[in-house]
């Protein structure tokens, strides 16, 4: 059992309310760092002092923002509106277990049975406005005060490894921070290591842009997760998956918020070959991550993603293979022990 | 066990529609102690008997005798085909009863191995490829069982070896204690029930009632009220009552057709129920002042007492259950005190059965009443 990334995974920090996160990833890290700070938006950036062997300032950045919903109102019915924080595909939300709020209330997303919906009904998506957190609660009391409009609710998904893939909520991106937290236990970099834990990256990548800033670094690896859409489609469809599970971490080419620095890119996965470790490139495609804030934060910064495969990010319980997790800690770790100027300078 | 632990592992249970025999045998264990006979017949039918003290019927070694029928078998979903997609092998599914589809993506899920072989047991998630990866007619719906899928996140040539097409999958959602003494999870349409039976025999335990109580945990009542009809053929009741679950007033739900979670048992009329009986659980709870719904039913159906009430030459039939909200769901919710009432309601029904009761029932139907 990877304890780690159940810890992180099982933590509840959806954008905007990342506080049990941060004080969870402190407490990680601070033995293995020489210091760490929290900036203005809750970002925690820590400094694993390097050999020195090497002058580049490099930063990894993995986020520590869920997605999840905000309560809006409450009923009369004792039932709780709500907004998404984050992007969903509102079919995910359906018949789910959520805890809200920092008591961590425990409630089902609900709607009108199906049996008392029209024919027409029955063939549109219910839409996330018909439908309601309830936590048992009988009136507009909000269950005697334990929860409250504006509270945040995160899904409750209980971390389980089957056989080599693990099931959980939020891998998006706690596998990432997991990652990171790894990486900072090892023996010291040929230079200093800047690890940012970001907050905000679901509602717009927020907080790496003021982050990157202040650390403005010369290479920098963004760890995320991204999805898999490595499943069957129905009868006479023929699309092939963007990325596999079990192939290895994903190297990003493009996405809606970057080109990646070729030259990186091409260092990936020559360390990864060099290594004998599994990297599969990401198909260019939408999807954003921190990337986008980093490279073009101040005087800008070469940039590169790694990102776990995951199938089912942005819903209540997500699949991501473990040796997938194993060979990007691997790699990435490579990568950082290798890293010389002479990588930048290099054409790809 | 309390209310919470006793509807814990019934609801963990599986059973779904077919596939009862775990659930059958749990209940056995359950009931076992609070009956003079049990038995499972040929159907899968859990049948339970407690013997009265009354008279027996003349020319005949039987007493009167009521039949209390609480379905026990789940929605659930049956692999219908095993996929080898890049070497990763994933399972397409149909339905086992009335489950909601725009409900299961997502869902984690248990596919049960062949045999009751609980070592073969298989977790997954339901996942469906993004709209973008679908043909354009089916976008912007909810995901049908041609899209969704069962994912074990396991290779092909290991998942053929745990699966067979046929096997029943059933959801995985530990029970959920919420505020109110309400609780939410799977299958408790009508594992409540279950429950609720469970506790009217703890009523009855040491008292003296006159009938012979027949208590059946029913098999198939979600696909085709099957065990409900042969039961109340084989077993010849005088009365026969189904403990099921109703509508409960929730989101989307606020119209005539709900009745209210935490507000007591809900008694049922409607065509497939006997005025009689109906007005005998009315005076029941007033008896023990508590408080009961009524519900009004125009047509017939959707209970076991649908197939009971034209068992052979025709039964008494009444319904009894428990409000419950997101029927067919993962997430179906209920009040514990409902379920703990709805035993107690008819354990008292049960106390005042006597040699009187049938005649007045009949009479019933002739006074202008």
């Amino acid at each position: 059992m990877n304890e780690l990334l159940k810890q992180l995974s099982e933590a509840v920090g959806v954008s905007g309310q990342e506080t049990d996160v941060r004080l969870m990833i402190k407490d990680l890290i601070a033995p293995h760092v020489d210091e760490w700070q929290v900036d203005p938006m809750g970002n925690l950036i820590a400094i694993k002092k390097g050999t020195g062997a090497v002058d580049l300032r490099v930063m990894v950045d993995a986020h520590m923002d869920e997605v999840g919903l905000m309560v809006t109102a409450v009923e009369t019915n004792g039932t709780f509106k709500f907004a998404p924080v984050g992007g969903f595909d509102d079919r995910a939300l359906l018949g789910k277990v959520v805890q809200v709020g920092s008591k961590r209330v425990p409630g089902v997303i609900g709607c009108q049975p199906i049996h008392l919906a029209t024919t027409s009904e029955r063939q549109k998506i219910v839409p996330r406005s018909s439908m309601r957190i309830d936590i048992g609660s009988a009136d507009k009391d909000g269950g005697k005060g334990k929860v409250a409009v504006g509270d945040r609710a995160a899904f409750l998904t209980p971390y389980e490894e089957l056989g080599r893939v693990a099931l959980g909520k939020a891998f998006d991106d706690r596998a990432g921070c997991a990652i990171l937290i790894e990486l900072l236990r090892q023996p010291p970099y040929p230079f200093d290591l800047v690890a940012t834990f970001t907050v905000q990256e679901e509602v717009g990548l927020r907080g790496a842009q003021a982050a990157a800033f202040r650390v403005q670094p010369d290479v920098a690896f963004i760890l995320d997760c991204t999805p898999a859409y490595d499943l069957p489609v129905p009868p006479h469809v023929d699309e092939s998956p963007n990325v596999h599970l079990g192939r290895g971490p994903a190297v990003y080419v493009m996405d809606r918020s970057s080109i990646q620095d070729p030259r990186l890119v091409s260092y990936l996965l020559r360390t990864a070959a060099e290594n004998d470790l599994r990297v599969q490139v990401r198909r260019p495609g939408g999807g954003g991550t921190n990337t986008g804030s980093i490279q073009r934060t101040a005087g800008g910064s070469a940039v590169a993603t790694v990102s776990l495969p995951g199938r089912y990010l942005h819903a209540p319980c997500s699949m991501i293979d473990l040796d997938d997790y194993d060979h990007m800690r691997r790699l990435l770790e490579a990568a950082l022990r290798g890293l010389t100027p002479a990588v930048l300078n290099r054409e790809s | 066990m309390n209310t919470f632990e006793l509807l814990q592992t019934l609801t963990e249970t599986p059973g779904p529609s077919g596939f009862e025999r775990d659930i059958a045998a749990v209940i056995e264990k359950i009931w076992q102690p609070l009956v003079d006979e049990i038995r499972t017949d040929r159907l899968g039918n859990l049948i339970a008997i407690k013997k009265g003290s009354g008279r027996r019927r003349s020319g005949e070694d039987l007493r009167p005798r009521i039949l209390l029928a609480a379905h026990m078998d789940e929605i659930g979903l049956m692999v219908s085909r095993i996929i080898d997609f890049h070497g990763q092998g994933f399972l397409r599914v149909v339905n086992l009863g009335g489950v909601d589809i725009r409900h299961l993506y997502g869902q984690r899920v248990v596919v049960h191995g062949r045999d009751g072989d609980v070592s073969r047991n298989l977790k997954g998630i339901i996942g469906a490829p993004p709209d973008s990866y679908l043909p354009v007619s089916r976008r912007d719906k909810p995901f049908d069982l041609e899209s969704l899928v069962v994912d074990p996140g396991m290779a092909y040539d290991e998942l053929i070896r745990l699966v067979s097409v046929g096997d029943a999958v059933t959801f995985h959602q530990p029970l959920l204690a919420l505020e109110n003494n309400r609780v939410a999870g799977k299958a408790l349409d009508n594992r409540c029930s279950v429950a609720a039976l469970t506790v009217c025999l703890e009523v009855l335990k040491d008292r003296t009632h006159a009938w012979d109580v027949v208590a059946i945990a029913t098999c198939q009542e979600e696909t085709r009220l099957l065990g409900a009809a042969t039961t109340a053929f084989e077993l010849r009741p005088d009365i026969a009552i189904a403990l099921d679950v109703t509508f409960g007033n929730g989101p989307g739900a606020s119209d005539e057709r709900t009745l209210k979670l935490d507000e007591g048992p809900v008694i049922s009329f409607s065509p497939d129920t006997h005025p009689g009986i109906c007005q005998g659980l009315k005076a029941a709870a007033e008896r023990l002042e508590m408080s009961v719904q009524s519900e009004f039913v125009n047509t017939p159906g959707g209970t076991d007492a649908y197939a009971m009430q034209v068992a052979r030459d025709g039964v008494p039939t009444g319904i009894i259950g428990v409000a419950l909200r997101y029927m067919h769901t993962m997430v179906e919710s209920i009040n514990l005190k409902d379920v703990e009432r709805t035993g107690r309601l008819l354990g008292e029904y049960i106390l005042h059965l006597d040699g009187q009761t049938l005649s007045g029932l009949a009479e019933g139907l002739m006074s202008e009443k």
